[in-house]
This record gives structure tokens, C-alpha cells and sequence, in this order.
């Protein structure tokens, strides 16, 4: 077990070095210069436009200014930004944000997912399972941002119920409305890929072995079919927390959430290359570590599954 | 932008039936005009800086309204633009080229620290040094001594007299040079400053009419919270007790929050609201012309458009659009139409300077013009205006491209860039080969500000290389004038031939969209769009 997490950890080294330059290269190759875009509409003199780029290391070749970032990474000073922030200082603000945008997202989708995805799944055919059918279909075809700001605009706006925006410091319940905007975009997925999960189970043999054997509904249910149609709904959630976690950029536009995405979406717009390449760095290894934990959970919901050196 | 249109339709079919609720939405009922509490904080829009707030380093609105609230410069503006003195006590010239500038005496910044000659003289020295790279370093360009080649750590023109006096010695003579010195980039620092400026750029110490609520106050991309600064004295005194500045990142978000009233003012409508926010907060908003021209340049290197062919055709181009329905039609009104190329709430302005009908709609004129134009080089190709398209500007640049196509019966159209940056970086390499977007928004409240920087024969901004020895000889004359009105006459004869040789084929100017909700009162918006924050009160909760 050890040593195959050991090995997980070691194959993700060249993938972040082949992100952090391919990124790093895209900013780069981004036309436009982001030192005259400093100056809006007007015009400073070049020796002006010189000393900022300087200041940046702009003027330096591409591979020059890559090493220097390299190198800084490696001694934890992850640059600055153009307000002279250190980046890892926007990191360590932003993520936690996002972390917890994306964990109430997900709580709202795995307990209301999987709830309706079992009721339907046992009631297959029945009134609740067609309804449950019509309401994620019309969710699933809504576009976020539809639903983003008509759920900003009733619930904070009209009714009063929730901030409109998220405030500062982002307040557990300002994330609320935001957490459950972004739990639509899979909730759809989640309630079918439940529902014919449990389908399936609860036809096996060991159900219907269960249930000779005298034992209640009420402990089949939980006991032999939900823990068995879990695995991959699991897999899907995990990897849809990931999503989440490296930003959900229109979303947290709409919210204001001082997050991931939306930082990172004004980075890239003002062409800060430090920054863009920090946060898709860390993005990775949070994708990377996300999925190995996945593959771990196998193990817990299904004790067949073993892993080998 | 497509993304905010369709994101509200949808909202305003879902919403349609709750329309009529909103009138009484918002909050506790205000206070119909009584005092304010002193202790209320004023909470409004803003961005995250995009610089350390550093006031020669700051050229953004998102900084720069934190800096005008925390710093007190020599002079101020009020709501008309009109300049007022703060910090000082005089400022006094013979020539309109060496200064003389006294200062009120026992100012302090809010650690102690006093303001005195040396806190101008210090800051400025430091923002025009080459080295130091601040990005408003040119705006000491005109003071002796000052290099773009060699770094010079002291401006030779700036010389402390005594504790409260310094004379500042220009290159020439300039008029308009203590009007620009409420502008951010000529405000004190205090001698703390200096011991860590990295550290200063974070948590700043000003002299104005607030300051920052201890340190830690800027919470980057979130808000910067401001508490009155109960040593200012000046003119500018606060009515309220601070401001939260609340960074947003769209319009729609810091919309959203004013109709949920989160919010007490906002300066920034998003273009979806832009034709209902006004039935929305009755009495509570403005649209009104403010200090941004907008324009497009027609190179001067372009073919066909150099010499009397190409006045012509300037000249038939700026007849053929009609400002009136574009501004209309496309901005529901929040665009006024140019009548000249600086802007309305600029002191000196004038809608009827000689020439300025070549902005009034005229497409029989423009025609003819056109085809005097073609008797001297057939026309042939595209005319093209290129833009950057992630600012909005698609609408228009189409709209104005059909009036072209109809009325001179041409090929026109949009060249788009996809970001700022990039039709930026053409336009200052002078790669672009076409008609190019281009506006100005002024730093000071002067003519001339819209005038020399663009216009004048290798000026700064002057990205069409337009280049007319008479325009330059009746700028630098006007500069000398000590007289603000003799200084504007001149100016306004400056206009007439540019009106001539149309460098920029004048638009529109932008208009301050804001709104506020009745939990504040006195809500005024300054020369520069941005509210007069000090002087909003706001009832107690």
C-alpha cells in the first residue's frame, strides 16, 4: 500500500513539470504585452515600459524567465504578483475559499444525489423516479450562469434569504446559495448514475439471498444495496470535487466569491505569468491527489480490490 | 458580455411576476434627509488594486480611488473639477515656470509623521527616478532635471526652501501645472515610508480625509475597509465614520448588491441594467456626461488619409456617423455625443467651438466630400476600426462600420483583437494598419490634458502620429499664459484645427452610471465618475 502511493506520488513530479512549462509557455505566447497594458489608453515612453518589464523579469528570454520561476518554486517564493502580493500569499488565501465552496457543493450532491438517485432507482418506473427524471433533465441542460443568476436574483434579491454576494471573509452561510448553484451543474449526473446503479444491485444474486434469508428491507437497503451501487457514484463525485476545487471561474464571478477561479481568471486577463502558473501548479497536484485518493477508497467500499506492488 | 445579456433575460422571465415589489426592497427607511450619524460606515464598489498602493505607482481607477480617500494633495477637485487648495497654502508663479509652494502649517499623517516640504519633494524625487520603474513616473517629466536615460535619484527643479516651503522649476512654461497636482502621483509620503516601501505599499499611511482601519485592512480581492482620519481638517472632512471599499470582480455581482442592499453606492451599472436602473432607483442614480472622450484614430500613415484627400475623407467619415442614434440605440442613452475632443465637465468646455459641426450627422455633405475625395485618388479597400474585444466595444464599432458601408456606400467593418493587451501592443509598435479605437481619461481637470498629451507632435499618447506645427505652437503658447481663460482660448483654437484635420474622429463621451439606496444621502459624483465619498451621509441603523 505504501509503496504504491510512493510510486503515485513519484509519477507526478514530470507531469507537473510538463504542466508548469507548457503554462508557463501559453502565458508567454499570449500576444499582447501585459506591461502596456498596464497603462490603459495611454502611452508611457519606452525607457518607462523598459524599467517596469525589468522589474518583472519581462524583458529575460522565455526558457531564462521559466528557470528563474522553476528555481523560485524550489525555494518555496513562488514570485509576486503585479500589486507585489507573493503569490503564495494569494494561494494560501484563495484555496481554503474554494475548498470550501467545493465541499459544501459536494455534501449537497452526494446526500441529495444519492437520495433521490435510491428512491428512484427502488421505485423504478413510478411517479417520483418520472419527476425526478423531468427535474434533473431541465437542470442539467440549464447553463450555470442561467441558473446562477436567477438564483441570485429570487433568493438575495427578491426574497432576501441569502446575501447576494459573498461577503468578506466568505462567510460559511454566504456560500450556501453559491455551493448549491454549482451542485446543479452535477446533480443531474449524479441522481441517474445512482438510480441505475441501484437498478442493477438490486438484482444480484447476494440481494435476493439476503432477502431469503429473512433479513428486513430495511437492512438490505443500506447494508447490501447502497454500500455495492456506491462505487461509482464515488468515483464520480471525487473526480467532480476536483473540478470544483480548481475553480468554478463563472460562478464565483457571479457570487464574488474571492476564490480560485475568480482570481485566477484576472490573472490570466492581466497576463501575470507567476500567478497563472502558481495556481495551475497547485491545481494539479490537487487533481493528482484527489484522484489517488479515489483509487484508495476503492479498497474501503470494496474489500476485493487490493493493490499490488 | 454575451454571457451577462442572456444570464439576465433569463432572470427577467423568471422574475417578471416579483417586478413590481422592488420599489420597497431595500432595507430600513431612510431618514428623508436629516443629519447623518458620524460613525455610519459608507460601504461601495471598487477593485482590487492593481499595483501597490504606492501613489507614484498607481495609474488604475481601483487604486486610485483608495489613494484620493487616504491622501490630501496640494489641491483638490470638487464636483465640478474646479480646483480648491488642500494641503496648500499657496502656490504661486510669475512665469508659469518656476513655482513657488507653501504649505499649511502642523498638517500631520495619521503616524505622526509631519507634512511638511520634504514629504512632496521626497515622494515625487522617488516616483521620477528611472530605477524605481513607477508607472506614473512621466508625470514629472516636465520638471528640471528629470531623465528617461540615466537614473537621477533628485529632481534638479525641486528645492526645499524651508520647513513648509519648495520651489518646483519646469523645463517651460505650463499653465495648467498646479492644476494637475491634485492628480495621485503628487501626493506626500511620510518619512516612515522610506524605512520599507514594499511594507508601505500594504498597509499605506496618508494624510487625507481617511485611513486605513490598522493593519491588515486591505483584504486582497475581497475589500479595503477605511475609518475617518479624526486629524483631517482640510476641506475634504468626512460626514460619515469610513468606507468599505468592496473589491468586486463584475458589474452584475456589485448590481446585484446594491438591489439586496449589501451596498450603499455604486459607480458602475452593468450594461444588462443599464435600461431599467434608473425606474429602479428613482432619484437615486445619475447618468451623466463625464471626463472620458472616446474616439478613433485614423493614423496619419494610412494611405488616402495624409494631406487634403485625406481631410476630406476625415472629414466625410466623422459626417457619416450618427453619434445621436448610436448612443441611443446601442447604450440606452449612457453615451453623450461628442462636440468636441476633451469633455463637458471640464472647466473652459464649449459645445460650439468654430468647426464642430463636422460631428453633426451629414450624410448628403458626407458624400460629396467623399467624392471630392475620390476626384483627387480613387478609393479602394476596407475601412476598418479595429478594437479590443473584451472591452464591449463590438456593438458600436458594427453599428458605426453600417453607417459608413450606408451612407458613403464603402466597405467598412470591425478588425477585433481578442484582448486589451494585445491591440494595445500593436497600437504602441505602430504595427496596426488600420483605424484603431482610442479614448482618454483625464488625470486633471484640464483642456489642455486632452489636448498635448494626444495631439501634440510626438507626444506620449499620440499613437496616430498626427503631427501639425500650428497645434504645437498654439499649445505651447496657451501653456505659457498665466491666465487659465487666455490659457483656454488658446486651446480652443487648437480644437478648431483639429476639428480640420480630425487626427481622432471625435464619438462620444462615456457617462458616470452609478446608483445609490436610501440608507445615504448627499450622494455627489465628482469630475472623475467616482462619488464624493467624504461628503455622503448616511442615517444611523
Amino acid at each position: 500500500m505504501a509503496g504504491y502511493i510512493l510510486r503515485r506520488l513519484l509519477q507526478a513530479i514530470p507531469v507537473l513539470l510538463g504542466t508548469t512549462f507548457l503554462i508557463y509557455f501559453m502565458v508567454f505566447a499570449m500576444p499582447g504585452d501585459p506591461v502596456v497594458a498596464l497603462f490603459g489608453d495611454k502611452t508611457p515612453p519606452p525607457q518607462v515600459l523598459e524599467a517596469v518589464r525589468e522589474r518583472y523579469n519581462l524583458d529575460k528570454p522565455f526558457i531564462v524567465q521559466y528557470l528563474l520561476f522553476l528555481g523560485g518554486i524550489f525555494r518555496g517564493d513562488f514570485g509576486i504578483s503585479f500589486s507585489g502580493e507573493p503569490v503564495s500569499d494569494i494561494l494560501a488565501r484563495t484555496f481554503p475559499v474554494t475548498l470550501q465552496l467545493a465541499a459544501i457543493a459536494t455534501v449537497f450532491l452526494a446526500v441529495g444525489g444519492i437520495l433521490i438517485g435510491l428512491i428512484s432507482g427502488l421505485r423504478k418506473g413510478g411517479i417520483f423516479d418520472a419527476s425526478a427524471l423531468v427535474v434533473s433533465l431541465i437542470l442539467i441542460s440549464l447553463p450555470i450562469f442561467v441558473v446562477a443568476f436567477t438564483a441570485q436574483y429570487i433568493f438575495g434579491v427578491q426574497l432576501g434569504w441569502f446575501r447576494t454576494t459573498v461577503g468578506s471573509g466568505a462567510p460559511i452561510q454566504d456560500l450556501i446559495l453559491p455551493a448549491m448553484v454549482l451542485a446543479t451543474g452535477s446533480f443531474a449526473q449524479i441522481v441517474r448514475l445512482t438510480r441505475a446503479s441501484v437498478i442493477e444491485t438490486d438484482g444480484q444474486d447476494f440481494v435476493r439471498t439476503a432477502a431469503s434469508k429473512g433479513l428486513s428491507r430495511r437492512r438490505i437497503v443500506p447494508v447490501h444495496i447502497l454500500r455495492n451501487s456506491l462505487i461509482p457514484v464515488v468515483t464520480y463525485i471525487a473526480v467532480d470535487f476536483g473540478v470544483l476545487m480548481v475553480g468554478a471561474t463563472v460562478t464565483e464571478g457571479i457570487f464574488n466569491v474571492p476564490g480560485v477561479g475568480r482570481t485566477l481568471y484576472q490573472a490570466i486577463i492581466r497576463g501575470e505569468g507567476p500567478t497563472v502558473v502558481s495556481f495551475v501548479t497547485v491545481m494539479v497536484l490537487i487533481y493528482l491527489i484527489v484522484n489517488l485518493l479515489v483509487d484508495l477508497l476503492y479498497a474501503v467500499l470494496d474489500p476485493r480490490i487490493r493493490y499490488v506492488k | 458580455m454575451k454571457i451577462k445579456r442572456i444570464g439576465v433575460a433569463a432572470i427577467a422571465l423568471a422574475a417578471a411576476g416579483a417586478l413590481t415589489l422592488t420599489g420597497c426592497t431595500s432595507g430600513s427607511p431612510s431618514s428623508s434627509g436629516a443629519a447623518g450619524d458620524s460613525s455610519a460606515i459608507i460601504t461601495t464598489n471598487g477593485s482590487e488594486p492593481q499595483n501597490p498602493l504606492i501613489p507614484t505607482n498607481t495609474n488604475e481607477v481601483g487604486g486610485g480611488k483608495i489613494l484620493d480617500a487616504i491622501f490630501a494633495g496640494l489641491v483638490y477637485y470638487d464636483a465640478k473639477g474646479a480646483v480648491h487648495n488642500d494641503v496648500a497654502e499657496s502656490i504661486e508663479s510669475d512665469d508659469a515656470q518656476n513655482y513657488t509652494i507653501k504649505i499649511k502649517p502642523d498638517l500631520k499623517f495619521t503616524n505622526g509623521d509631519p507634512v511638511n516640504a520634504e514629504s512632496f519633494v521626497k515622494a515625487w524625487n522617488y516616483g521620477a527616478a528611472l530605477d524605481n520603474a513607477q508607472l506614473s513616473s512621466y508625470f514629472f517629466g516636465d520638471i528640471e532635471g528629470f531623465s528617461l536615460d540615466e537614473n537621477r535619484p533628485e529632481l534638479s527643479g525641486l528645492k526645499v526652501v524651508d520647513d513648509l516651503t519648495f520651489t518646483v522649476a519646469l523645463v517651460q512654461p505650463e499653465s495648467d501645472f498646479p492644476l494637475s497636482l491634485g492628480y495621485s502621483a503628487f501626493y506626500p509620503l511620510p518619512e516612515s515610508a522610506w524605512e520599507d516601501l514594499d511594507a508601505f505599499g500594504e498597509n499605506p499611511v496618508g494624510n487625507g480625509p481617511y485611513m486605513l482601519d490598522g493593519e491588515g485592512a486591505w483584504k486582497h480581492n475581497e475589500e479595503i475597509s477605511l475609518v475617518t482620519n479624526p486629524d483631517y481638517d482640510g476641506p475634504r472632512k468626512a460626514q460619515n465614520g469610513g468606507l468599505d471599499i468592496i473589491f468586486y470582480a463584475s458589474q452584475d455581482a456589485s448590481y446585484a448588491d446594491l438591489q439586496g442592499g449589501n451596498v450603499d453606492v455604486v459607480d458602475q451599472i452593468p450594461e444588462a441594467a443599464l435600461a431599467s436602473y434608473a425606474d429602479e432607483f428613482p432619484d437615486r442614480s445619475v447618468n451623466q456626461a463625464a471626463a472620458i472622450f472616446q474616439s478613433f484614430t485614423i493614423p496619419a500613415r494610412l494611405p488616402h488619409f495624409s494631406g487634403e484627400e485625406g481631410q476630406l475623407r476625415r472629414a466625410a467619415i466623422s459626417m457619416a456617423i450618427n453619434r445621436e442614434e448610436i448612443t441611443d440605440v446601442i447604450f440606452e442613452g449612457t453615451r453623450t455625443p461628442a462636440h468636441d475632443f476633451t469633455s463637458p465637465v471640464i472647466d473652459g468646455y464649449s459645445e460650439d467651438v468654430p468647426g464642430s459641426e463636422v460631428l453633426e450627422f451629414n450624410p448628403e455633405k458626407a458624400k460629396e466630400l467623399w467624392a471630392q475625395a475620390d476626384a483627387i485618388a480613387p478609393w479602394s479597400g476596407t475601412f476598418q476600426i479595429a478594437y479590443n474585444a473584451d472591452g464591449g466595444h463590438q456593438g458600436w464599432v458594427d453599428a458605426v462600420s453600417n453607417q459608413l458601408k450606408n451612407n458613403l456606400g464603402i466597405d467598412a467593418s470591425g478588425n477585433p483583437y481578442p484582448t486589451f493587451a494585445e491591440a494595445r501592443t500593436e497600437i504602441t509598435n505602430r504595427t496596426i494598419q488600420t483605424a484603431f479605437r482610442s479614448g482618454w481619461q483625464a488625470d486633471y481637470p484640464a483642456l489642455f490634458n486632452f489636448l498635448g498629451p494626444l495631439y501634440g507632435t510626438g507626444a506620449g499618447s499620440n499613437d496616430g502620429d498626427y503631427s501639425n506645427p500650428e497645434v504645437d505652437a498654439l499649445l505651447k503658447e496657451g501653456r505659457a499664459e498665466t491666465d487659465i481663460d487666455a490659457a483656454n482660448e488658446k486651446f480652443q483654437q487648437v480644437q478648431e484645427i483639429l476639428f480640420k484635420d480630425l487626427p481622432a474622429v471625435p464619438l462620444w463621451y462615456s457617462n458616470v452610471n452609478g446608483a445609490w439606496n436610501d440608507t445615504v444621502d448627499n450622494v455627489e459624483f465628482g469630475w472623475n465618475s467616482v462619488p464624493l465619498y467624504y461628503q455622503i451621509t448616511k442615517a444611523a441603523e
